[in-house]
């Protein structure tokens, strides 16, 4: 396993990894109607998972993910198109958003959000297929 | 709603999302590939039949109504074109599953595929011209990656040219969607359309015209920009050559087509002159530059470009004949061309070369195969009844009735050159005797019965397309009448876009 060596980025990873991904999520849900979505949501979750890779080495990161970053990125790209469908259901054109409330939390739940949500996987697993790969080049070439 | 105008794109789109899901598994991936183009085959079917029934089909999506929305359009025309990529997309899957490597499959071969042949049917489907710039890279994108698959020197060699070129036309494009935009503030292709019958600036109009026609221009392989195709289509894997040869020049004919039909057909002494030109400069070129070659597909590549002289010749003559020729001419020559790809891709696995001098005597061991080859290859060269003849005879007539004596010969001088050309594989490949082996002859490994089918059943069953075309063309003729009468009557794309009386309210 690589790592950094210096033991103020390894805790500060630790530290900040979990804000980065609660903050992810919080980009994500907010996104709809005001700044922020599943693109940006993405980016942010991918930088966190960058920032402990930097600390702990690829390998400890994919241990960490358990699924590989391209298994992301499929099941991302299959929500996305999934999203398309419900409208069928209404009769109405494809991609026309649907919205449901969950009972009791009064959570609003919708195919954008699913949409949304498919982007943030995409996004999340070819930055991080792009990042792993990069590390493992420049590992093998030292 | 009609949901099989918008099925076409979403049904390959899934495919490929539940392909990369599946990326471990070599078997899931492979019936993938066969089930998700056999549907896209199937809604296609579905969609031609609607169209044909109910006229020009159209939905918002996302409820979001034209011209402010994006809106997915199928006419004939866009029907037509989306049944002959369900066609060729199954019968590639299908081919592919003998010829396309494991190796090849770990890179993402079959997902790729499947994005592919999104990006071909939102081309054809889509109402939109930004939306029309979307799906040309979606399609880029995928075969850039389709092409480079496997690495090879020659691939990356083939490949800058045809990603330069591309590029340089997409640029093109999106400069002239941005200069149309900026002249009638829309981008729906019906909305524009009816604006654009109120610009009085005529010479900018004719400036994006002919912008536009050089970027399809590009797309399609036409004269003088077309060197990116015979330079790269023989390098990639064979199903691959096959499936681009098939589809993505053609986009660039279709949007030629639907552009200067719907958009720009107010000089038509101007643009559509220039473009009679360009598709005798194209016919002329490739055929020459085909004479010239002894290597299987790059004999075909050439003839690429010179088929899609025939096609824009159609086009530019834009009379109703010539139009109907124009349509004729593509469903023609899709499933020919894709499939003398497959078979050349069928003869390498044999004999292990694309190199026609070091092939030969195949009539004798294979002659099943010699005769599945005559069939696209006479039908190329248009011998009757094949449906070749027809394609050609429509256009040639079209042109005699156009009076454009000068452009006419020379479709009718590169009929008989191709037919040289054709002649030329025959003899090579089929006909002489095999050669003395050479020391650095590879061992070609032994061909197994079941991979031999699945070799061999996709062609024979675009064989029997270009026969049905041929022997029973009434009603091919007739579609092609039928979708001609729309393209020449805008008002009608218009209306079923924009609604009665075309009148947008904002």
């Amino acid at each position: 396993m690589v790592r950094s060596g210096t033991l103020i980025l390894s805790v500060a990873a630790r530290l900040l990894m979990p804000l980065q991904l609660l903050f992810s999520i919080f980009l994500l849900l907010r996104g709809h109607d005001e700044p922020g979505g599943g693109f940006i949501a993405g980016l942010v979750a991918a930088g966190a998972f960058a920032l402990y890779m930097f600390a702990y080495g690829t390998q400890a990161t994919r241990d960490m993910l358990r699924v590989s970053p391209r298994d992301l990125i499929g099941l991302g790209l299959f929500l996305g198109v999934i999203s398309a469908f419900p409208a069928w259901w209404h009769d109405q054109p494809f991609l026309t958003a649907q919205w449901w409330t969950v009972p009791l939390i009064n959570f609003k739940f919708s195919t954008p959000l699913i949409f949304d949500i498919g982007v943030y996987l995409v996004v999340l697993g070819s930055v991080l297929t792009a990042v792993i790969a990069l590390m493992d080049t420049g590992h093998a070439n030292e | 709603m009609r949901p099989e105008v918008a099925l076409p794109i979403l049904i390959p789109l899934l495919s490929g999302a539940i392909s990369l899901m599946f990326w471990r598994s070599h078997f899931m991936q492979r019936l993938v590939a066969v089930a998700g183009s056999g549907a896209l085959l199937l809604t296609s079917l579905w969609l031609m039949a609607s169209v044909n029934a109910d006229g020009i089909l159209v939905m918002h999506m996302g409820d979001w109504e034209a011209p402010f929305g994006i809106t997915l359009v199928a006419d004939l025309l866009g029907a037509i074109m989306v049944v002959l990529t369900g066609i060729i997309g199954f019968a590639v899957a299908l081919y592919s599953l003998a010829s396309v490597g494991r190796g090849h499959e770990a890179f993402g071969y079959f997902p790729l595929m499947h994005l592919l042949l999104a990006g071909v049917a939102g081309a054809f489907l889509t109402g939109d011209i930004f939306n029309l710039y979307v799906w040309f890279e979606v399609m880029l994108v995928a075969s850039f990656a389709l092409l480079i698959l496997g690495s090879e020197k020659p691939q990356m060699e083939g490949a800058i040219k045809y990603v330069t070129l591309n590029l340089l036309s997409s640029v093109i494009f999106l400069t002239a969607v941005g200069l149309l935009y900026g002249l009638v503030g829309t981008l729906n292709m019906a909305d524009i359309a009816q604006r654009l019958s109120q610009v009085e600036d005529n010479g900018m109009i004719d400036v994006l015209a002919v912008m536009f026609m050089v970027a399809f221009g590009i797309k399609a392989a036409a004269f003088p920009l077309f060197f990116w195709l015979p330079a790269s289509y023989h390098t990639p894997p064979v199903a691959v050559s096959a499936l681009f040869a098939g589809l993505l020049t053609k986009v660039g004919v279709y949007a030629l087509f639907r552009v200067f039909t719907l958009i720009f057909n107010q000089s038509p002494d101007y643009t559509h002159e220039i473009m009679v030109w360009g598709a005798g400069l194209t016919m002329l070129s490739g055929v020459l530059g085909a004479a010239a070659q002894f290597e299987f597909r790059r004999i075909l590549s050439f003839h690429i470009v010179s088929q899609i002289g025939y096609m824009i010749l159609g086009l530019a003559l834009f009379t109703p004949l010539a139009i109907i020729g124009g349509v004729f001419y593509i469903m023609h020559h899709i499933i020919v061309k894709t499939n003398l790809f497959l078979v050349s891709g069928i003869v390498k696995r044999l004999r292990g070369t694309y190199e026609l001098k070091r092939l030969g005597g195949l009539y004798k061991s294979h002659p099943w195969l010699a005769i599945l080859f005559l069939i696209p290859a006479l039908s190329l060269a248009g011998m009757p009844p094949l449906s070749g003849f027809f394609a050609k005879f429509i256009v040639i007539r079209a042109g005699i009735e156009a009076e454009a004596y000068g452009v006419t010969f020379i479709a009718l001088l590169v009929g008989l050159l191709t037919l040289y050309s054709m002649t030329k594989i025959w003899a090579e490949v089929f006909w002489k005797a095999p050669p003395e082996p050479r020391d650095d002859d590879k061992e070609i490994p032994a061909i197994s019965h079941r991979e031999l089918w699945q070799l061999y059943v996709p062609v024979v069953g675009l064989a029997l397309c270009t026969l049905f075309i041929g022997l029973n063309g009434q009603p091919i003729y007739a579609l092609a009448e039928a979708s001609a009468e729309q393209l020449l009557d805008p008002a009608r794309y218009i209306e079923a876009v924009l609604g009665q009386g075309g009148e947008v309210t904002p």
